[in-house]
Parts: structure tokens; C-alpha cells; sequence
């Protein structure tokens, strides 16, 4: 179980994960209307837009933390009626939050031990007595958590409760968590936010890395545009719940309903 | 000074003079903390995993000691009864859960809270309406409990023990102990540490909070119907025996509301605290200390250390 196997990075052309005309409100508020688009196996999708977009809202929907009030939802060829969050992490969905929701009082390896907890198969009896089986598996995650640790050089603050860590690190840690659970697909939700440009450089390469060496698919949100440009093989632009593009970097940016968007127009 | 004599002093004296006195008195005060202990460590649990003050847990303790008793009087033998008892605790956790939790999640804990109060009530209503109101007896000796006491000869003075404080003693630190290690060593107990910090960190990492919760609800029915036949063995069972869960208040500020050592500790303290209190200082102010004396102690360490003896120190990164 090494950390660095995988298939070949890059855009395969299957569909992972696709989504069409999902709609959600709250009450009045319309956060999402009519949005479709796909995810491939193998790529690096973006999903940005300006604040309150709904981009975090579809992060939701795609991991069954929202119910969307319409649209078909279709991940690895099922569609799903109402997924529930545990669910779509057994699935292989894993992500990271905006706000790093971090399980604050653990340390750094107990956190991305969490993260092992669905891969964790034997009964708690065996686990009572840390005997046998368990023992073997108990070690097999240790080594897998030991290796990702390496991979996002945070070696340093393994024993550290991560309530104590400055906020780059945490997120660093939360990536952590999501990469223990051997993803197919990984959403990040912000993970550049509130970081210097040493920070942003180094999460970078690990989003990178992430997806070369693992073969992770990532879709990830983030405001920084060079960033955005940079990382990822696709983008879809939301604004007011809407999707107002959808394509590679180069013509999202060439695109004038975005720029309209981001700058704002006088109409 | 006389007065002064006779706290600092005196009380001492008396120790030192009648030390198998002492010895008794220690003994009933660490079987009393020991039980107080349970109560607080169901309190501890469910606290730990939903971030509800549940105050129900008295209650259950009566309800389960009542189905036990109750299903017992319905001509159900002993053993079958107790294991009826903890099929009827396992549904109670799956209920609180369908019909509580679920529904309430993300809101405010006042409103869990309150919730519970409704628990509280209900579980009242339904112990009264199913087995009736009367006090019973606690079927000790079915349960192959033993009853009596062992004389020993300590200090030049003769120490008596109840058997059935004895059997709690070991019962008890029984539990405790599976417990700790079941929540320090396993899976489950990582997730549940996992869900007690962060709700939607948990569930991201495919921790199913509807399972936790059930399995806390479930295990906190246990030790309420250990606690509950422990207690009703030295009194009776009826609804009257909610008060000694009040007791368990002092003990969980005193631990802290999140530690599960906290909790055995805290009951010890408070056991112990208030026999020692009752029978030595108590004559001082015409007796009946032991009803208050609890909350007295809580509320020193509370002075000192606002978050109790092991509770966890908040870290805010501002």
C-alpha cells in the first residue's frame, strides 16, 4: 500500500462525476439554478465565481451535505436519489471545508488516522485488545498516514493537538485527513484562502502532486485567479447560482461574461 | 477559638483517636463516589458525543431499574428480565435518536437541551404507565447479588462492609475500565472523539453520526442500568431515585464535563468528601450536611478551576 501508486494523472475523457440541471434554494434564496456540468476522471476541475455564487453550496450537494431540489446527480454511472455524507465518503468522496473544520483537540496523526476510520475493518473486540488482526491493520494504517505525512512535509507537528497550528498548516493537516481516505474524488473548498505566497506556492505542488502521483480527481474552489489558471484543466464560472461559463483556462478568461462577473459592468 | 477548635482540630483528633471509625467512613464514601461516579460517567458520554447536557440520565437510571424490577414482578425469570432490559435500553437509544437527535441536528444545544427535559417526562410517564408508581424492591438476590456484610477487625475496632457495596465497587471499576479502554483503543472511539469535536468534519470523513449516537445513547443505558440496580439495591427503586443524579451535577463540574477520568475522580471526591464532612464536621452545624456539602466542594474548585479538575482547556487561536 504505497502511497505513491495510482493511475496516470491527467484528463482521461470518462465522466467520474456528472451533474445536470441540479437546482437548490433555501426558503426564498436560490443558490443554485439549473447548474450542469461534469467532472473527468483524472483532472483538475475548477469551480470559481464571485462571493456567494454557490460554489461552496454545490461542493455540498456533491457530498450529500445539501439535498438539491432538482437535477440528477450521476457519480461512477449511479445516479442518486438522496446521498447521504457517509455514504458519499465510503464512495470515495473526500473533501476539505472553507472554514478548516479540523478535530481540533487530536493531534496531527490522530486527525489523518481519522480519515482511515472507513478503511478500518476489523471488529472492535479484536481492536479491544490490540491483538491479531487488528494489531496488522492498526500498523498498515499507521504506515499509510507515516507516508502521507512525509508526502506534505508536516513531520514536525505529528504529536501536535492541531487547535495550536497556524491556519496554513491546519489546512495543510486537512488535506491530510481527505488523502487518508484514498479519494477518487476530492473536493477542496478554498484550500489557498488566507495563505501568503510561499504558503499558496507550496499547497500548490501538493494539489499537483496529489493528482500526478495518486491520480486523484480534484475539484476544488479558489479565489486566487492566477492560482486557478495555473492548477487546473477545466473551469466552470458560477454567478447568482448560475453557470455563465464552462472550459479551459485560457477561454474562461478570454470569456466577456466572466470578466462582467469579476469586474462588474455598468449596464 | 473554641469554634476554631473545633473545625481545625478537633474533627482530627477524633480521626486519629478512632481510626476503624475512620475506615468505615472512608469506605462508605468511596462506594457513594463510586456510584456518583457512574451516574456522571453517563453524563460524560453523551456530552462527549452530542454536545447535549442530557438531562434525562437520571431518569433512565430509574427507568431502567424499573423495566428490570417491573418485568421481573410480570413472572419474567431474573437473567431474561435483565437481558429483556438491555434490549429495551437499545431501542430507547435507537428512538432518542430517530426521534430527537435526528431531527434537531444542527441546532442550538439549549434546544437539545430542552429536548431532553421532554425525554425526561416522557420516560416518567411511560415507567409509571407500564409498571405503576409504587416503590419496589430491587430483585438483588435473583441477580446472584450478594447480600450481608463481612466483619473485619481494623485498627482495634471492628469495620463492617456490605457485600452488595463491595459487588458495586468491583462492578463499577469493571465497567469504568471497559469503557476507557473501548473509547481510548477502538475505532468507534476515535469516531466518537471525532464526531464530540467537529459535526461535519466527522461525517466528511464517512463517520456515520446517526450510528454514533446510537451506540453513546445505547452504552450511557447501560450504565444507567448498572447504576440503577446498584442503587436500587440500597434504597428502592422508584422515581424518587432521581435525586442521587443530581449529585452527579457536582461531580461533572468538579471533573469536568468532557473527561471521562474527570468523572470517576470527581465521584470518588465528592463521595468521599461528603461522608467525611457529614460525620466529623457535620455535629457542628446540627448535621445534614451531606445534602449540600457537594456543591460546596464543586463550587471551590470551580474558583480555582473553571473548567474542573480534567476538563479540557479551550484553545482559541484569535
Amino acid at each position: 500500500m504505497s502511497v505513491a501508486s495510482g493511475a496516470p494523472a491527467g484528463d482521461s475523457g470518462e465522466t467520474l462525476l456528472s451533474i445536470e440541471h441540479v437546482s437548490l434554494s433555501f426558503g426564498g434564496v436560490r443558490a443554485i439554478r439549473d447548474v450542469s456540468f461534469d467532472i473527468r476522471r483524472g483532472e483538475i476541475r475548477a469551480i470559481i465565481g464571485p462571493n456567494g455564487a454557490g460554489k461552496t453550496s454545490m461542493l455540498n450537494v456533491i457530498n450529500g451535505f445539501y439535498h438539491p431540489q432538482a437535477g440528477r446527480i450521476t457519480y461512477k454511472g449511479a445516479t442518486r436519489r438522496r446521498m447521504r455524507p457517509h455514504q458519499a465518503a465510503a464512495q470515495g468522496i473526500a473533501r476539505t471545508f472553507q472554514n478548516v473544520a479540523l478535530f481540533k483537540g487530536m493531534t496531527t496523526l490522530d486527525n489523518i488516522l481519522a480519515g482511515r476510520t472507513l478503511r478500518m475493518r476489523k471488529s472492535f473486540f479484536w481492536q479491544l485488545w490490540r491483538y491479531g488482526p487488528a494489531l496488522t491493520e492498526e500498523i498498515e494504517h499507521r504506515k499509510y498516514c507515516e507516508e502521507i505525512i512525509d508526502f506534505l512535509e508536516i513531520e514536525r507537528i505529528r504529536k501536535e493537538p492541531v487547535g495550536r497550528l497556524p491556519y496554513g498548516l491546519q489546512k495543510r493537516v486537512e488535506l491530510g485527513r481527505a488523502l487518508a481516505m484514498q479519494p477518487e474524488l476530492l473536493l477542496l473548498d478554498e484550500p489557498m484562502a488566507g495563505m501568503n505566497l510561499e504558503e499558496k506556492e507550496d499547497m500548490s505542488r501538493f494539489i499537483l502532486d496529489v493528482n500526478a502521483e495518486f491520480g486523484t480527481t480534484i475539484a476544488l474552489i479558489e479565489h486566487d485567479i492566477g492560482v486557478v489558471m495555473d492548477l487546473s484543466d477545466r473551469i466552470v464560472v458560477l454567478d447568482y447560482g448560475n453557470k455563465i461559463a464552462d472550459d479551459r483556462p485560457d477561454e474562461v478568461r478570454r470569456d466577456q461574461a466572466v470578466i462582467d462577473a469579476y469586474l462588474g459592468v455598468v449596464h | 477559638m473554641t469554634l476554631l477548635y473545633s473545625i481545625f482540630v478537633d474533627p482530627f483528633v477524633q480521626m486519629a483517636g478512632a481510626p476503624d471509625l475512620l475506615v468505615q467512613t472512608l469506605w462508605e464514601g468511596l462506594v457513594g463516589g463510586v456510584l456518583y461516579a457512574l451516574i456522571a460517567l453517563g453524563f460524560v458520554l453523551i456530552f462527549k458525543a452530542s454536545g447535549v447536557f442530557n438531562f434525562a440520565q437520571g431518569i433512565m437510571m430509574v427507568f431502567a431499574a424499573l423495566t428490570l424490577v417491573g418485568l421481573h414482578e410480570k413472572g419474567v425469570p431474573a437473567f431474561v428480565a435483565l437481558g429483556l432490559t438491555i434490549v429495551v435500553m437499545f431501542l430507547l437509544a435507537v428512538a432518542v435518536e430517530r426521534v430527537i437527535l435526528r431531527p434537531l441536528v444542527n441546532q442550538p444545544d439549549i434546544i437539545l437541551f430542552m429536548a431532553t427535559f421532554g425525554l425526561t417526562y416522557v420516560l416518567i410517564g411511560l415507567g409509571e404507565l407500564v409498571f405503576g408508581g409504587n416503590p419496589k424492591n430491587m430483585i438483588t438476590s435473583e441477580l446472584l447479588l450478594p447480600s450481608g456484610s463481612l466483619d473485619f477487625k481494623v485498627l482495634g475496632g471492628l469495620v463492617s462492609l456490605q457485600k452488595i457495596d463491595i459487588a458495586a465497587a468491583i462492578i463499577a471499576s469493571l465497567m469504568v475500565a471497559v469503557l476507557a479502554v473501548f473509547f481510548q483503543k477502538t475505532r468507534i472511539g476515535r469516531a466518537l472523539r471525532a464526531v464530540a469535536d467537529d459535526h461535519q468534519a466527522a461525517l466528511s470523513v464517512g463517520i456515520s453520526l446517526d450510528q454514533i449516537w446510537v451506540i453513546v445513547w445505547f452504552t450511557a443505558g447501560l450504565v444507567a442500568l448498572a447504576t440503577g440496580i446498584m442503587w436500587g439495591a440500597r434504597s428502592n427503586v422508584s422515581f424518587a431515585l432521581e435525586i442521587v443524579a443530581l449529585k452527579a451535577l457536582p461531580v461533572l463540574i468538579l471533573g469536568g464535563l468532557t473527561s471521562v477520568p474527570g468523572a470517576i475522580v470527581g465521584g470518588l471526591i465528592i463521595g468521599i468528601g461528603e461522608k467525611l464532612g457529614e460525620f466529623y464536621w457535620g455535629p457542628l452545624i446540627g448535621g445534614g450536611v451531606e445534602s449540600w456539602l457537594a456543591y460546596f466542594i464543586a463550587l471551590a474548585v470551580l474558583l480555582v478551576r473553571p473548567q474542573g479538575l480534567f476538563g479540557e482547556k479551550i484553545i482559541e487561536r484569535i
